[in-house]
């Protein structure tokens, strides 16, 4: 389980993030809306670890341990992992070698061909890392990489934004398999905490819970779908005032 | 050799003997002696001692397994010890017998590089002491590599040799360079002249790998003649301890379309200072270069030179400089020039000098790896030599050499 508690965050001096706090229990698939600049992709980097993103309040919980002073590698090998949504190129560096970093035992060239090939990457395993790829195959090769790595919790920033759409049900399918999908709900480990902008991606995968962030601050929890179908029709208006709300009751209450 | 074109060439040396290179510490000659100990020549080049051939090995040169190769030349302080040749086509032998045996090498002798371009081109004339001569006869194409290792076995010697490549019409030849010493830290001094000449649609690869020692000085002078549709393929590893090392191969492209691709990975540790470049003159049409060097510093400088200039219709020439400074101290100073001297022509460069970024650090440790491995790594990567047209035999024995030198630099 991943468990956010009251979680704020700074870059420099300024405050990011107020008082996040959210749950994601094993085997569930939670979905992150908001504007542009919102801070739905600091709140993903806070959990992977980047130290630019400094916690000054509240903890993250994972699998009951608070790992909020452990660094980026230690959390990877906890078992979270991160598809980025603007990941840097590293010269020199294949895409087979980043499978082969990603799956940390040792592994056979086959399970990484094919592992290349259901993500229709074959033709990338021995290019530098990122480096020329378009939107769509830096999605693919992200997904790929965490596909070998495996891990229990999911950030994915945006894994649709700038694919076409016979990538994006590629993708898609991808996901499924990372989140656990295939495996029926009781026995399912794997979580996941997705970003998107558009909603797309919820036509592919399913997801229990949405959120709405807008200023650093999470507004609501609800069905995802019901989330976006109201976003669609009224923007983020709604839940601005929603926030405003919420922000006016807290204050009451204190 | 003609006495009377001798006799020039002696002048000219003689009236540059005290002229110092453009770029480099000025070495002075008099601290190095001459003369060296004769060494034996062995007919079979695994009878070797094993501490030599092991030097050789990490340089690149294999002597314990001949079906690798397509011949070996091997030259310890003065003496070639070794000169083999298993290929039909294709020559080598010490320069000194070529001398003897072909009246027409005084057409090449000093003319990819100018006898008096400095104090050390006029030494390695005055005080010669062999080198090799290696030949692909026209039409004839190395399956294997040629293997040529140029050893420092005596302190305080300066080696001077002078080599003479030629590919003839249509042929290709592929050589490795080992050159290597004997000496763990005492002073040595090599000089070395290259004349390569590569005439119409032949083709040569040339691999150097230079592991000196902290207290040896290094001046090769190295000039290449490009015919047309001729390549040449320069790939130069340094990724030893050096005291001082300064080159600035030339290569004249004078027949349309020839082409040169220059690679060279510098390593320079705290205590070694390397001047290093490369030099494509673009002179007939259609002709193309590439430069691409790559440097790291853990304290030592390093200057990255590297010049193009188009001087004919049509030519195509880019420069790529990148290097890394992995602790404080180091200094690498990139100075990419490009000079055009017509319309039309097509020349460009990059140099980027500075540290790993962090942002490819924190990536690759995402995906597990601690900061220490995906700092390995992104310098792993940075010297990965992707070489287009060379065969992948010497791709991996270049990547190897690379690889085995990782650990001292990280």
């Amino acid at each position: 389980m991943l468990e956010i508690k009251d979680l704020s965050v700074a870059v420099g001096d300024r405050e990011i993030l107020h008082n996040i706090s959210l749950k994601i229990a094993e085997g569930e698939t939670h979905v992150l809306f908001g504007p542009n600049g919102a801070g739905k992709s600091t709140l993903l980097m806070t959990i992977m670890g980047f130290p630019k993103y400094r916690v000054t309040g509240g903890a993250i919980i994972f699998d009951g341990k608070d790992i909020t002073p452990l660094s980026i590698d230690e959390r990877a090998r906890l078992g979270i992992g991160m598809s980025f949504q603007r990941p840097p190129v590293v010269r020199g560096v294949k895409t087979r070698d980043m499978l082969n970093a990603c799956m940390r035992e040792a592994t056979s060239p086959e399970a990484i061909n094919d592992l290349a090939r259901r993500s229709d990457m074959t033709d990338f395993l021995d290019r530098d890392v990122n480096y020329g790829f378009s939107g769509g195959e830096i999605k693919r090769s992200e997904i790929m990489q965490l596909l070998a790595q495996k891990p229990l919790l999911s950030l994915l920033d945006e894994p649709e934004s700038g694919v076409d759409l016979v990538n994006i049900a590629l993708i898609g399918s991808l996901m499924n398999s990372l989140l656990d999908k295939e495996c029926p709900i009781r026995f399912r480990k794997c979580m996941g905490l997705i970003i998107t902008h558009t909603g797309h991606i919820l036509n592919y995968i399913n997801a229990r819970t949405g959120y709405v962030m807008i200023g650093g601050r999470i507004g609501c929890a609800a069905d995802p779908r019901e989330i976006l179908a109201s976003i669609k029709e009224k923007g983020y208006e709604e839940c601005v005032q929603c926030l405003l709300m919420n922000n006016a009751k807290r204050k009451a209450s204190c | 050799m003609a006495t009377e074109k001798k006799a020039t060439i002696k002048e000219k040396a003689k009236s540059a003997q005290r002229k110092p290179a453009t770029f480099g510490e000025d070495i002075d000659l008099k601290a190095f002696a001459g003369a060296a100990e004769p060494q034996k020549y062995r007919q079979d080049p695994s009878q070797l001692p094993a501490r030599d051939k092991q030097q050789m090995l990490g340089a690149g040169v294999i002597l314990d397994d001949s079906s690798q190769r397509s011949g070996t030349f091997i030259q310890m302080d003065n003496t070639p010890v070794h000169s083999s040749v298993w290929q039909e086509g294709i020559e080598v032998m010490p320069v000194s017998q070529a001398l003897e045996k072909y009246d027409w090498i005084a057409d090449y002798w000093w003319r990819a590089v100018a006898v008096d371009a400095d104090k050390y081109t006029a030494n390695v004339e005055l005080n010669q002491h062999n080198g090799y001569f290696i030949r692909a006869l026209p039409g004839q194409k190395t399956e294997l590599p040629v293997q040529a290792c140029l050893y420092l076995n005596q302190a305080g010697l300066a080696q001077n040799v002078h080599n003479i490549i030629i590919a003839e019409e249509g042929s290709e030849l592929h050589i490795i360079t080992g050159c290597t010493t004997a000496l763990a830290d005492e002073p040595g001094l090599h000089l070395g002249v290259s004349e390569f000449f590569i005439k119409p649609g032949a083709k040569i690869t040339f691999t150097m790998i230079h592991n000196w020692n902290p207290e040896i000085a290094v001046r090769p002078r190295t000039g290449v003649i490009i015919e047309e549709n001729g390549l040449f393929l320069s790939n130069y590893v340094l990724m030893k301890p050096v005291r001082s090392l300064q080159m600035y191969p030339t290569a004249y492209c004078v027949g349309e379309n020839a082409t040169v691709r220059y690679n060279s990975v510098l390593a320079a540790g705290e205590g070694s200072s390397l001047d290093v470049g490369s030099r494509a003159l673009l002179n007939a049409a259609g002709a193309r270069t590439e430069i691409v060097a790559r440097a790291i510093t853990t304290g030592g400088s390093i200057i990255s030179r590297g010049l193009i200039e188009g001087n004919a219709p049509g030519v195509k020439g880019h420069l790529e400089c990148r290097g890394l400074i992995l602790q404080g101290k180091g200094v690498i100073h990139a100075v990419p020039e490009l000079k055009g001297t017509l319309a039309g022509i097509d020349l460009s460069h990059e140099a980027a000098v500075g540290k790993i970024a962090e942002e490819e650090v924190e990536y690759l440790m995402a995906r597990g790896l601690t900061e220490n491995e995906a700092t390995a790594a992104i310098v792993r990567g940075f010297l990965r030599v992707d070489i287009e047209g060379l065969p992948s035999l010497l791709t991996a024995e270049l990547q190897q050499a690379v690889a085995a030198s990782e650990k001292d630099i990280l």
